[in-house]
Order: C-alpha cells, then sequence, then structure tokens
C-alpha cells in the first residue's frame, strides 16, 4: 500500500465539445500526489481547476474526462461507477471550493450540515455525530464552537465561513483534500489563519493536499512541490525552495509581474506570451 | 457550397468589423442555438404550418367554411370527400379548422402586442423607480393578479360586450399583470449592476436607462413567458368562444367549435375533437418554442 | 488647488433603528494631479467612500467638494465628464447585449463628443486594444480586455478624476500587471488624478502617493507610500496589515 501514491494521474485530458469542435481545456498531463502538499498554479483558464474537478470526475457535460491512469491509492477511478464515485468524493477526497457563501447551504445550522455530512459516510448516531461536530470545528480552531454550531450561514463570517468547509471537509477522514482557492475570498490578514489551519491539518493527518491557486507566492510559502499550468499543460515543475531558480520564462513572468512594495518600480514586467509555449509537450510532475 | 462557407465564417467571425456583422453574428449564434433544441424546432414547424394554414386557408379549403347543407349533417371523417367530417349544421369542419386558425393567430397576435408591452413599462417603470410609484403600480398590479383570469375577462366582455375585438382587449387586459411582475424583479436585480451604475455616472438620465439598458434585458424573459403563456392566451380565447362571449357564431373559431359539438360529443365525437386536437397543437407548440427560446436568450449564455 | 476635498464624511444605510453607519467622519484631500490609496479589509468602508463621492450612495452627510464644484444631494451633468469611475468586477460592469462599440459611443453620445467614430479607435488605442475588439461583445472577451474596455468608457469623457474601486482585483496577476501599468500611463498623459480603493497593499503602493488605512469605518491613519515602504506606520493595525500583506508575499 505504501509505495502506491495517494493520486496518480497519466495522461489526462479534459475536454469540451462545442459548436466549432472539441476544445481540450486540459491537454495531457501526468502528475502524482504522494502525503505532501502540491501547489498547482496558473492563471485563470490554464486549466488548474479543472484538474483538481477531473480527478473527482466532477467535469459535467459536454465535458468529458480522458486518462491513461487515474488512480486514488492504487484503486483505478476512470472506470467507477457513479455510485463508487459519490462514496470517494467527501469520502477519501474532499474538496473546498473557494467561496463558502457558495459552498454551504444556507437555510441548515452549521451543526446540522456537519452532522448531515459525516451520517452520508458513517453509520453514527446523532449525538455521536454532534460530538463529532463539536471536536471537528475546535480543530479548526473556532473558539467558541457551542454557539457558532447553531449559527446558520450568514450569521458567520467569510473566514469562519471557510474554516466551517474545512471541518466539514475533515470530517470523515479523507486521504486527499482538494482547495480550490481556499483564501481568494478573504482579507489577507485571515488568508494567512485559514492557510495556517490547513497546513497544521494536513501535517497531523499525513493527508495529501492538493492546492490549487492564481498566486504563487503563496503556493510557494505554503507547499512542498509546485506544478506550473499553461493553457492545459504543464510547464515547469519543481520545489517550492528551489522556484527562485525557476528557468521557465512563463514562471519567471508570474514572479515578476506581482506589484511589491518594498521594491517599487515605474512599470511592472508585463509577460510576453510564446506561442510556442502553448505548443510545447507537458513536463511529467510525477515522482 | 463555398459561399454559405463563406457566409458562416463571416458570421462566426471572432472579430465583427461592423456593427451590422456583429448584429447578424448575434442572432446567427441565436439560431444555431435554437436549432440544436429538437423540440423546439419541432413546435418552430409546427407553428409554421399552422401559420402557412391560415394564410393559405381559402387555397387548401375544400369546402366554403360557412356553407350550412342540412342534409350532411354530422358525418364522420372521411365521408363524402369532408376530411374531418361535419358539424351539426353540415359544414365541412377542415375548412373551418383553417379559417379558424385564422382567428385563433389573429387574437394572439393582438394579445401580444399589447399586455407584454403594458407589463413592460410597467413593471420596469415600477422596479427602476421604487418609492410610492412602485407601491401604487404593484397594488394595482396584484388587484389585477387577485382575480380569475377567465372570470375577468367575462366581465370585461360583459362590460364590453361579446365579440373577438372585444375579447382580446378583455384578454390582454387580464393577461398583463404577471409580465409586469417579471419585469420589475428583473429590473430590481439589473438596477444594481455595475454597468447600471457605470451608465449613470455618465450622465444618463432614467429614461434612456429605462428603455435602452433594462429594457433589452427584460424583453428576453418576457418573450420567453409570452411563448409559454400563448397556449394560455388560446385557451382563454376559446374558454370565450366556448362560453358564447368571444367569437360569434357562425364565425369558425375553435373553442366556438367545441361549443357547439358539445352536445352531440358522446355520438358524435369528432365535432368536438377535431378542434380540441388543433388547440391542443398549437399550445403544444407554442410550449415546446418557449423552452427553446429560453435557451437562446438567456443573457448568461456561455459560448465557450 | 485639491481635486476631491472631502470632510466629515458619514455614509449610512437603513433607516430609523436599523440605521449602520459605513464611514464614520472621514477627512481627506487629494491634489490635482495626486494618487490617493485607500485601503482596509472588506466591510471597512473604503468602496462606500468612491460611491457616495460618485452619487451612488444617496444616504451621506458632511462636505464634499470634487474639481471646484460642492457636491449636493443630486450630482450636475458637468460633474459626470470631471468624474467617472472604474468597478471591481469587469464581467459584472459591461452590459451583456453591447458590444464595445456601443457602450463607448453611447458615452461619447452623452457627453456631446464628437468626430465618435476617431475617437473610438483612438481610445481603444489608447488602452491597448485594437480596432479588431470594436464589434465584439462581452462574452467574447477576457477579464483584463472587459477592464479595458471599462476604462476607456471612463474615459471617454475626457474626465479629470477617476476613481478606481479595486479595478485589478478580479484579474490573474500578469494581467493585473498589465492593468496597472495602463493605469501609470494613462495618468501620466491625461494629467489624472486617481483615488483607487484596494485590499492589496503591494498594488495601492505600487500606484499611489498617499495612502488612508481604513478600519471600521473610520481612518486609521494616513501616511505616504515612503512612510509606508520603510515601515513607518503609527497605528498598529497599520503595522499588522503590512506585516501580512508582506508575508503572503515572500
Amino acid at each position: 500500500m505504501t509505495d502506491a501514491p495517494l493520486l496518480d494521474v497519466e495522461n489526462l485530458w479534459v475536454k469540451f465539445r462545442t459548436r466549432t469542435g472539441v476544445f481540450d481545456a486540459v491537454r495531457g498531463i501526468s502528475f502524482t500526489l504522494g502525503k505532501e502538499r502540491l501547489g498547482i498554479v496558473g492563471e485563470s483558464g490554464s486549466g488548474k481547476s479543472m484538474t483538481g474537478r477531473a480527478v473527482l470526475r466532477l467535469i459535467r457535460p459536454p465535458g468529458f474526462i480522458e486518462a491513461d491512469r487515474l488512480n486514488v491509492h492504487g484503486e483505478d477511478i476512470l472506470s467507477l461507477p457513479e455510485k463508487g464515485m459519490r462514496k470517494l468524493r467527501g469520502g477519501r477526497v474532499s474538496m473546498i471550493m473557494q467561496d463558502p457563501k457558495f459552498s454551504l447551504n444556507p437555510v441548515m445550522t452549521v451543526g446540522q450540515q456537519l452532522v448531515e455530512a459525516l451520517r452520508a459516510h458513517e453509520n453514527v448516531s446523532r449525538s455521536q455525530a454532534h460530538k463529532r461536530a463539536l471536536e471537528v470545528l475546535d480543530e479548526v480552531a473556532i473558539r467558541d464552537p457551542q454557539r457558532v454550531i447553531d449559527l446558520y450561514p450568514h450569521e458567520v463570517s467569510g473566514g469562519m465561513g471557510q474554516r466551517i468547509m474545512i471541518a466539514m471537509m475533515l470530517l470523515p477522514n479523507p486521504e486527499i483534500l482538494i482547495a480550490d482557492e481556499p483564501t481568494s475570498a478573504l482579507d489577507v490578514s485571515v488568508q494567512l489563519q485559514v492557510l495556517d489551519i490547513i497546513d497544521k491539518l494536513v501535517r497531523d493527518r499525513g493527508m495529501g493536499l492538493m492546492f490549487i491557486s492564481h498566486d504563487l507566492n503563496l503556493v510557494a510559502k505554503f507547499c512542498d512541490r509546485i506544478v506550473i499550468m499553461y493553457a492545459g499543460r504543464i510547464v515547469e515543475t519543481c520545489k517550492a525552495s528551489e522556484l527562485r531558480n525557476a528557468q521557465h520564462p512563463y514562471t519567471l513572468g508570474l514572479l515578476n509581474s506581482v506589484p511589491d512594495l518594498e521594491r517599487p518600480r515605474d512599470h511592472l514586467e508585463v509577460l510576453k506570451r510564446d506561442p510556442a509555449w502553448r505548443d510545447a509537450p507537458s513536463v511529467s510532475a510525477r515522482q | 457550397m463555398s459561399t454559405s462557407q463563406g457566409l458562416r465564417d463571416w458570421l462566426l467571425s471572432e472579430e465583427p468589423t461592423s456593427r451590422r456583422q456583429a448584429k447578424y453574428a448575434s442572432w446567427y449564434k441565436g439560431w444555431l442555438t435554437l436549432r440544436s433544441n429538437t423540440l423546439a424546432m419541432m413546435g418552430l414547424f409546427v407553428l409554421a404550418f399552422l401559420i402557412l394554414c391560415a394564410i393559405f386557408a381559402p387555397f387548401l379549403a375544400t369546402h366554403d367554411p360557412f356553407a350550412q347543407d342540412l342534409g350532411q349533417r354530422l358525418l364522420p371523417p372521411g365521408e363524402d370527400g369532408h376530411l374531418f367530417g361535419t358539424d351539426s349544421l353540415g359544414r365541412d369542419i377542415y375548412s373551418r379548422l383553417l379559417y379558424g386558425a385564422r382567428i385563433s393567430i389573429y387574437i394572439v397576435l393582438l394579445v401580444i402586442m399589447v399586455a407584454p408591452l403594458v407589463g413592460l413599462i410597467v413593471g420596469t417603470v415600477s422596479g427602476y423607480a421604487g418609492g410610492w410609484i412602485d407601491v401604487v403600480l404593484m397594488r394595482v398590479t396584484d388587484i389585477f393578479l387577485a382575480f380569475p383570469r377567465l372570470i375577468l375577462a367575462l366581465a370585461f366582455v360583459a362590460a364590453l360586450g361579446a365579440g373577438i375585438e372585444n375579447a382580446v382587449l378583455a384578454i390582454s387586459l387580464t393577461a398583463w399583470p404577471p409580465y409586469a411582475r417579471i419585469a420589475r424583479a428583473e429590473t430590481l436585480t439589473i438596477r444594481n449592476s455595475d454597468y447600471i451604475h457605470a451608465i449613470k455616472l455618465q450622465g444618463a438620465g432614467p429614461f434612456r436607462i429605462v428603455t435602452k439598458h433594462i429594457w433589452p434585458l427584460c424583453i428576453s424573459s418576457l418573450v420567453i413567458r409570452v411563448t409559454l403563456d400563448m397556449a394560455g392566451i388560446i385557451l382563454t380565447a376559446a374558454g370565450l368562444g366556448f362560453l358564447g362571449l368571444g367569437a360569434q357564431p357562425p364565425s369558425p373559431e375553435w373553442g366556438a367549435m367545441i361549443s357547439e359539438g358539445r352536445q352531440y360529443i358522446l355520438d358524435y365525437w369528432w365535432v368536438a375533437t377535431i378542434p380540441g386536437i388543433a388547440i391542443f397543437a398549437i399550445s403544444l407548440a407554442f410550449n415546446l418554442l418557449g423552452d427553446g427560446m429560453r435557451d437562446v436568450l438567456d443573457p448568461k449564455e456561455d459560448n465557450s | 488647488m485639491s481635486a476631491v476635498m472631502v470632510k466629515d464624511l458619514n455614509v449610512w444605510f437603513g433607516v430609523g433603528a436599523d440605521r449602520s453607519y459605513a464611514v464614520r467622519d472621514v477627512t481627506f484631500d487629494v491634489a490635482d494631479g495626486e494618487s490617493f490609496g485607500l485601503v482596509g479589509e472588506s466591510g471597512s468602508g473604503k468602496s462606500t467612500i468612491l460611491r457616495a463621492i460618485a452619487g451612488l450612495v444617496p444616504t451621506w452627510s458632511g462636505d464634499m467638494t470634487v474639481a471646484g464644484e460642492t457636491l449636493g444631494p443630486k450630482r450636475s451633468k458637468s460633474f459626470y465628464s470631471k468624474v467617472q469611475m472604474v468597478f471591481q468586477d469587469p464581467y459584472a460592469s459591461l452590459h451583456p447585449r453591447q458590444t464595445v462599440d456601443r457602450v463607448l459611443s453611447e458615452a461619447m453620445g452623452l457627453h456631446g463628443v464628437q468626430n465618435i467614430n476617431t475617437r473610438i479607435g483612438k481610445l481603444l488605442d489608447d488602452v491597448g486594444l485594437g480596432a479588431g475588439f470594436r464589434f465584439r461583445y462581452p462574452h467574447q472577451l477576457s477579464g483584463g480586455q472587459r477592464q479595458r474596455v471599462a476604462i476607456a468608457r471612463s474615459l471617454a469623457c475626457n474626465p479629470s478624476i477617476l476613481l478606481l474601486d479595486e479595478p485589478t482585483s478580479a484579474l490573474d496577476v500578469s494581467v493585473q500587471a498589465e492593468i496597472l501599468n495602463l493605469l501609470v500611463d494613462l495618468r501620466r498623459e491625461h494629467k489624472l488624478t486617481y483615488i483607487m480603493v484596494s485590499h492589496d497593499l503591494g498594488v495601492v503602493g505600487h500606484l499611489c502617493e498617499r495612502i488612508g488605512v481604513m478600519r471600521e469605518g473610520r481612518f486609521e491613519e494616513v501616511l505616504t507610500v515612503e512612510d509606508m515602504r520603510r515601515s513607518k506606520a503609527e497605528s498598529p493595525y497599520t503595522q499588522h496589515l503590512l506585516e501580512s500583506s508582506i508575508n503572503s508575499v515572500r
């Protein structure tokens, strides 16, 4: 068991049928995820979110997935029936979306939602589930779980909402956590808190984290390994600690286009997109 | 082939070079969306067929729709050259159906020229102005909505006198409140959007904002609603005809035809059934088309 | 002369007992040609100040003078030819059924600009979009291109003051760089005054000379970007903001 990576993806394509032909959102990428924090970085339209969704087979028609291999812990999920996928999603693989406002049900209290989520995957009594919900809220550093558990989603702040989402995703003890821009809807100071919580949980529980973000600096700070995507392909992959030695002009462009308070410049560097990047073969991020 | 291919490319170009091309291109894309919806195309096909029938009724009819022949009364379909049989006065049902299509389409056209327009104006003004204007207009709308539609139409017809034009007027007067509600709801969401703020900051007055910026966005949901309501309008007209308050005999309005066939329904089923099928067909066609229009006119359309 | 003077501005929402203040006793001046930044977390009232200046929030009290004109409850027509605004979300600030051409020509028509045809071409060049974009609908444009169109619209009447409400927060960093460069260039070329709202200190630091730090509707402090760079902020809140923003970059 230990030798199989948590997630093993080879030659993954996500395609959409359109009026003018087939549009490829993700074009033949390969990567693996171990018990590590893997950052997937790219601009909007680079296919990074599609990759996250494809792993859970959440692509809706007219989109579809093709891959040579798509394994979760050695188990092929490409051929898994939809019922098995439902068990997998939110069970062994969890996903945190960008905005907690849209992922929490507005007419149920936080506690009800947590209990529902747990009981959907495990056969536990209501009181036990309630107890577990309190524990998990405590785990995501919510100070007063007794009070928060009876609140409705509109009564909590964005940062707290995102922590509740994380708590909900953690309830069934997933092996893999996919976080799709989990902090971009939050204020800077709250961002760091939420990231710290994710970080601590991933370490303590030995999960694999797939962290999808447009913010290269944030990912570099937070992840072990980085995959950089452009136009549906992986253009570069490196250890986060070695990002400063990155070679690809796209990576460098992303790094340099961020305005920096401490290095004032008259003009920011602008990416000059080379059409050759689009055609270059995808770099494998397998380990 | 090559010119049609060229035209298609011109229409689907990502970089239109004139206002005209941009406009035609957006129409063409809407048409492509509609065409990919089989059911909507079936609806459109049935409607086109009915409209052609109405236009060419004098050529298609085998008999005079008003000619009575008591010797030939209540003949079953197919007998003696009467395709759909004859009614209690010996008139050819097939020919009456064709001429009746004219009346039904006439009613529909008149209603859609009045009701949605009134609804659009009332709804957008009320939604955009807010305050006491909103309160007054919406309470008036509520009063109209509180009456059952057919009863209200009956009251109007009773007051105005029986006849097709009055029936249309009565139907329009009862049909506008839902449109006003929709238009108001749309306006409330649109009026706080950034593009309305932006045009306000350009110094545009309320009249321009409502007519040029809010109407185009409301019209799509109204068109959808109108096509879906068409069936109801035809049925109300038929209902009035059935009660003897719409089209007057001997005019071959479909509802009136059913009404006349009612007393024979047990022994001579076709007299009432065949106009009933016609009403069913046109209502269903409008419903299917309306469903397809929803896909075409949704402003959140995704072109990827 | 000051381009914008705001004194004791209060903005509230709701009536009676529900009245809640979004902005409280805010006072600041922006000199002609200056670029002033407003930073703070979400809900701190920074965008509300811009909306109050632009006349999009009717419930305010205090004194506001913009380009020599004292503002009352209603904005005059000439106000809108001097002050324009760029909104945060380029996906929501363009009418979904209008082509770029229609948007720009209507804005010019409203301000009585002559030679609309040639002006549109020039304007599109100014914001770095070619003539090929002129007849496109918003759904045929990327986020950055839409924001360029929105900037072009705001420049249609040659205003002297631009209110920028997080103009780049919905965009990718690479596109953000392009838009920020464009704003720097346009300011130089047209001698514009900016008031910019952002939650990103890096962005504000790049474009502005002076910054007002807001918290819960009040000014925590006003300081120059130079002071901010040298971490010479007085209030602990500003220090905290600075630290977390630098932490997230490094």
